[in-house]
Formats: structure tokens, C-alpha cells, sequence
């Protein structure tokens, strides 16, 4: 079995399926009701894969190259959004973007970790795992939110924040600590959506939000697979194993009340169908959005710190 | 492997009131070494302290009064093998957790203390270190003292997974909310502070203390070395580096904490 036989061997099915629909097409209509048959039974089976997917292979699903990336919800979600870059320090970190934007008309700030979409551009991104200035930048962004009253909207996606020596120089540490105490200290709303990896650190830094949600195959996790793996058993392709001990999928984390919510993907996987996730994000912030309409700037901080204060 | 090796076939010429320092290799006397705070008297080779020794060696004598010491460790995850090992940490350190808190004083300056345990699971931060560091937090804020954390970890503690991730956060809060109150943080870091606990509270102080040569920073060096493919230049994470790139306020030698630390809080009331 190949690496990704979970969600490829439906994709042959269905070019398959595609094929026998044609041919069935100039045969009988005994044949044709044999093919439709065949394909029901294969979407069946295939919604049941998909619901008892392994840990594992939830983690294959959440860096899927074709899994959207930030960008993707951005445009989908919102109008308007005007990039906005740089941390006033150092430098335009790109794999962090961010600005301002309207969600169903109200001014909000967006910001999110960007993976590319091509080997090329992931080089430009570093792969979302941001440096210290990345993070300087998001929380540049959310203290002009706090000045003029908007709430922030975070998309999480990250293998993790970056482990080289320039943001170590920088204080790559400094700029994650800084960012989960002024994030918890907003008095605008934050909404966070981990839509794809949910790396240790690097994520958190931008996921001290009054609402947490996560896409169905999305994971979140203190360590990767693979460096779990390798600290417990001093392998790193034991992954696998590590993945399923971990409890880093999105129902374990509703399990252990560390998210609010759930946004259903389609069977296979985000971008198989990205209209119904967006649908899902969009009715999730719109209600979360809505609920803090009626709470003072001093309940919301206050309430964001009572979601973090009860864990654990 | 052939240093180590050395050192252990040097070390059996020791007297039992003997010890040889890491660093110089001097030969050390135990209870001069004790009176010197277990800083090398040679070189000034600090070495590790587990919590009660520090808090022992660093707080007036008798002024510590420990706080939610009946807080032990929860298998959120049913982690493999983690119950055991938890048992068997707990017995041959006699502690409960990974951090010890309370109230104690400096130099006659009362404060709210935690100091990490770096031989409780690498001084990892789970749920029961985050929460002992947030009830402190809050306890300093509505006795309106100042806040002193000893840090020695490894970051966060990965058999609790995603809730020992959360630590970070909730930690991170509580100092925002004394930050806000007005309260004094002063971060002590020591050898060695790294990953989420230097990513949360551990740089968030007022003031960011450091012992000598401790070795601070996000990522671990081996994790460094594998992403750039090259060694790191000798001195890289330490100390003295982090004050050099300006992440710390000063560097202090652990003969002159007490005193420096009651110094600061007086001059912070």
C-alpha cells in the first residue's frame, strides 16, 4: 500500500466509475442500473471510510497539497480584504499574512498562516512556519483591531513555528510569549479556525481566540507525529503509531472541551467540495460574531481568559 | 562518550565529601560547594539545582510557605506508560509535580515564588505546572506582590499533549491580567529553559533574569542543526548570547540572586 492509499483509492474508483457511466451510456439499461448501483454503494462505502478515518490519516488529510490554504478562506469569506505587511521591526514576514476586511459587511482584521500552493511559492512562505517576525506582525495587527473596535479573525495552519537560527537570534520565543499574553488581553473579539495543521507553538501564537474551531480534518497538537515519534522511540517514521496516541484531531479536542466547534468537510477531505466548508466557516463566525454583540469589551477579554483558565 | 567515560573513572579517586566540576575539573569540597550556592568556586560553574534546593539555598530562611502542594498529575490522554513513569518520578524525587510555589521572601521582600523542577520529567510544563503558575499569578494579584518564576524546562510536557499546549496560553493570560493590575514579574531563567515554557511565561517577565551560561531558547540545538544542516557557533542559546540580542535584562550569579532580587522588588514597591 502506497502512502496516500486512503483517499487515493477512492479518486481511482471514481475516474473509473466516470469511465463505466459513459460506456453503460451506449449500452443497456440494465447495465447502466449495475453502474449506478456500483456508485452508490461506493459513495457509501466512502462516506464510512471517511467517518472512521485513523488519526493518521486525518494528519495525511490536513497537508494534502490540495487542501486550501488561508488565502483560499480569505477570499471566500470575506470582501474587501486589503493585505497589510510588515512588522514595523525587521521585515514583511510572508508566511503570516494579514489585514483588513469585511465579513458580511463588518469591518474585521484577518489573519493567517500561509502555506503556498506550489513549491515555489511554499520556498516564499517557508511552508507557514513563521518567524519571529511573522508573529510581530500578527500582533500589529490585532492591537490596531483593539484600537478601532474590530475583531479579529484568525485561520491556523502551520507545521510549527520556525526552528532556525535567525528566529532564534530574534527571539522566536519572545515574539509567541508576547502574542498569547496581548492576545489574551483583547478587549475585540477573536475568532481562530485551524483549517489545516495546528503546530505546537507556532500555532498557538496566533489561537488565543474567545472561540476556537476546526475543520473535521484538521489537527492540533503540542509536537508532531514524527517528533514525538522520535523522541519516544528514537524513530521518526513511527509517526503513524505516535499520530494515533496523541489525540490531535478535531473530535478528540471537542472531547476534551479545548474547541468550541467542529466545521464539516466533505467526504475526502476540504478540497473536494470547498464550497460546503466555506459555508460551514462562514455560519460559524456569523454566529460567533453575532454572540458578542451584546457583551461589553470587558466580558469578552474576560470570557476568553475563563476558556483558557479552565483547561487543565 | 570517552569524556563522560573519563570523568567517571576520575571521579573514583574522589573522597566521598568530593566532587569534580564539569567545566574546570577542579576538585570541589562538598560543603564548601554548598556554601558557595553550588557555584563552582573555581570557575563559576553553576550547577543544576532541583526545586527544593533552590528554594532552599535562594529564599530567607523560613519565609516560604508552599502553596497547592496537594496538586498532582492527571492522564488526560491515557498516554502509554505515562501513569508509571509519573510513579516512578514521584518517588525518587519525592514530589508531587514539576514546580513548587508559594510565598517567600528576598532579602526580607516578601514574594509570590514558583521554581520549576528540572528532575521532575525534564521540568515539563503539564496541566498541574500550568495551573500551580496560574493560581500563584492570581494570588499575587489580589495580595498586590510581586512575581518571581524559576525557570528549567524542557518546554511543554508532550504526554499531556494539546493540554499542556494550552499551559502556554493560560499562564501567558494570568501575567497579562497581573500586567495590567500593575504587578512586578521578575523571570529567572536557568539552565535550561527551552521550547513552550521560554514561549510563554519564561520571556514575559518585567524584568528577564538569567543565570551564567544557561542555555535558553525555542527550539532545541539538535532540532537546529537538522533544519539549517550545520553546527551551531559555540556560545549560541546561552546566556550571555540572549543578552546580547537583547532578550535579557542581566545576567546574575546565583551568589548574587537573593540579594539582587530583594534589591529590585524594593526599588519596584
Amino acid at each position: 500500500m502506497n502512502e496516500n492509499s486512503g483517499s487515493n483509492a477512492f479518486d481511482v474508483l471514481h475516474e473509473h466509475i466516470a469511465i463505466l457511466e459513459e460506456l453503460a451510456a451506449k449500452a443497456s439499461v440494465e447495465v447502466a442500473k449495475e453502474v449506478s448501483l456500483f456508485k452508490e454503494k461506493t459513495a457509501k462505502a466512502e462516506q464510512k471510510h471517511y467517518q472512521e478515518l485513523l488519526p493518521w490519516e486525518r494528519v495525511k488529510l490536513a497537508r494534502h497539497s490540495k487542501r486550501p490554504v488561508a488565502s483560499d478562506y480569505i477570499e471566500s469569506l470575506f470582501t474587501d480584504f486589503t493585505e497589510l505587511h510588515g512588522d514595523r521591526y525587521f521585515k514583511d514576514d510572508q508566511a503570516i499574512i494579514g489585514g483588513v476586511a469585511r465579513f458580511n459587511g463588518q469591518a474585521v482584521t484577518v489573519i493567517g498562516q500561509q502555506k503556498g500552493k506550489t513549491t515555489k511559492e511554499n520556498i516564499k512562505r517557508n511552508f507557514a512556519m513563521a518567524s519571529p517576525e511573522g508573529y510581530r506582525k500578527a500582533l500589529r495587527l490585532m492591537q490596531q483591531a483593539e484600537k478601532f473596535g474590530r475583531p479579529v479573525v484568525t485561520f491556523i495552519d502551520t507545521p510549527g513555528a520556525y526552528p532556525g537560527m535567525g528566529a532564534e537570534e530574534r527571539g522566536q520565543a519572545e515574539a509567541i510569549a508576547r502574542n498569547l499574553m496581548e492576545m489574551s488581553q483583547l478587549t475585540v473579539p477573536v475568532v481562530a479556525i485551524v483549517i489545516g495543521e495546528g503546530g505546537s507553538g507556532g500555532a498557538l501564537g496566533l489561537g488565543v481566540a474567545n472561540h476556537v474551531f476546526m475543520l473535521e480534518n484538521a489537527i492540533y497538537s503540542v509536537i508532531s507525529p514524527e517528533g514525538l515519534s522520535s523522541i519516544l522511540w528514537k524513530d521518526a517514521t513511527r509517526a503513524q503509531e505516535a499520530a494515533n496516541i496523541m489525540k490531535l484531531t478535531a473530535q478528540d479536542l471537542l472531547e476534551l472541551s479545548i474547541i468550541e466547534g467542529i466545521i464539516a468537510e466533505p467526504s475526502g477531505g476540504a478540497h473536494r467540495d470547498f464550497e460546503t466548508v466555506v459555508f460551514g466557516c462562514k455560519k460559524e463566525i456569523a454566529k460567533s460574531l453575532e454572540s458578542f454583540k451584546k457583551k461589553t469589551p470587558e466580558q469578552i477579554r474576560e470570557e476568553r481568559y475563563q476558556k483558557f483558565r479552565q483547561i487543565g | 562518550m570517552v569524556e563522560e567515560f573519563m570523568k567517571k573513572k576520575e571521579r573514583k579517586e574522589l573522597k566521598a565529601y568530593q566532587i569534580e566540576c564539569p567545566d574546570c575539573k577542579e576538585t570541589l569540597d562538598n560543603d564548601e560547594l554548598l556554601n558557595e550556592l553550588n557555584v563552582c568556586y573555581f570557575c563559576g560553574y553553576h550547577f543544576r539545582l532541583n526545586a527544593r534546593e533552590r528554594m532552599e539555598l535562594l529564599v530567607d530562611p523560613g519565609s516560604f510557605e508552599e502553596y497547592d502542594s496537594e496538586l498532582t498529575t492527571f492522564d488526560y490522554l491515557n498516554f502509554p506508560d505515562y501513569t508509571e513513569k509519573v510513579k516512578a518520578i514521584k518517588s525518587k524525587t519525592s514530589e508531587k509535580e514539576g514546580l513548587i510555589s508559594g510565598k517567600a521572601s528576598f532579602n526580607g521582600e516578601a514574594a509570590i515564588i514558583c521554581v520549576m523542577n528540572p528532575d521532575f520529567l525534564m521540568g515539563s510544563m503539564g496541566a498541574v505546572v500550568g495551573e500551580k503558575i496560574t493560581r500563584a499569578v492570581e494570588k499575587a494579584i489580589t495580595l498586590q506582590l510581586p512575581v518571581v518564576i524559576f525557570s528549567s524546562s524542557g518546554g511543554a510536557r508532550m504526554q499531556e499533549g494539546i493540554v499542556s499546549l494550552m499551559q502556554m496560553a493560560k499562564t501567558s493570560a494570568a501575567l497579562g491580567k497581573l500586567d495590567r493590575s500593575g504587578g512586578l514579574y521578575i523571570s529567572v531563567l536557568t539552565d535550561p529553559t527551552t521550547g513552550g515554557v521560554t514561549a510563554s511565561f519564561s520571556m514575559l517577565g518585567d524584568l528577564n533574569i538569567a543565570e551564567p551560561n544557561a542555555l535558553i531558547g525555542f527550539a532545541g540545538p539538535r532540532v537546529i542543526e537538522q533544519t539549517i544542516r550545520q553546527t551551531l557557533p559555540e556560545g549560541f542559546q546561552k546566556s550571555e548570547f540572549l543578552k546580547e540580542k537583547g532578550f535579557l535584562d542581566k545576567i546574575i550569579d546565583r551568589r548574587e540572586m537573593t540579594r539582587f532580587l530583594g534589591d529590585m522588588i524594593a526599588l519596584h514597591r
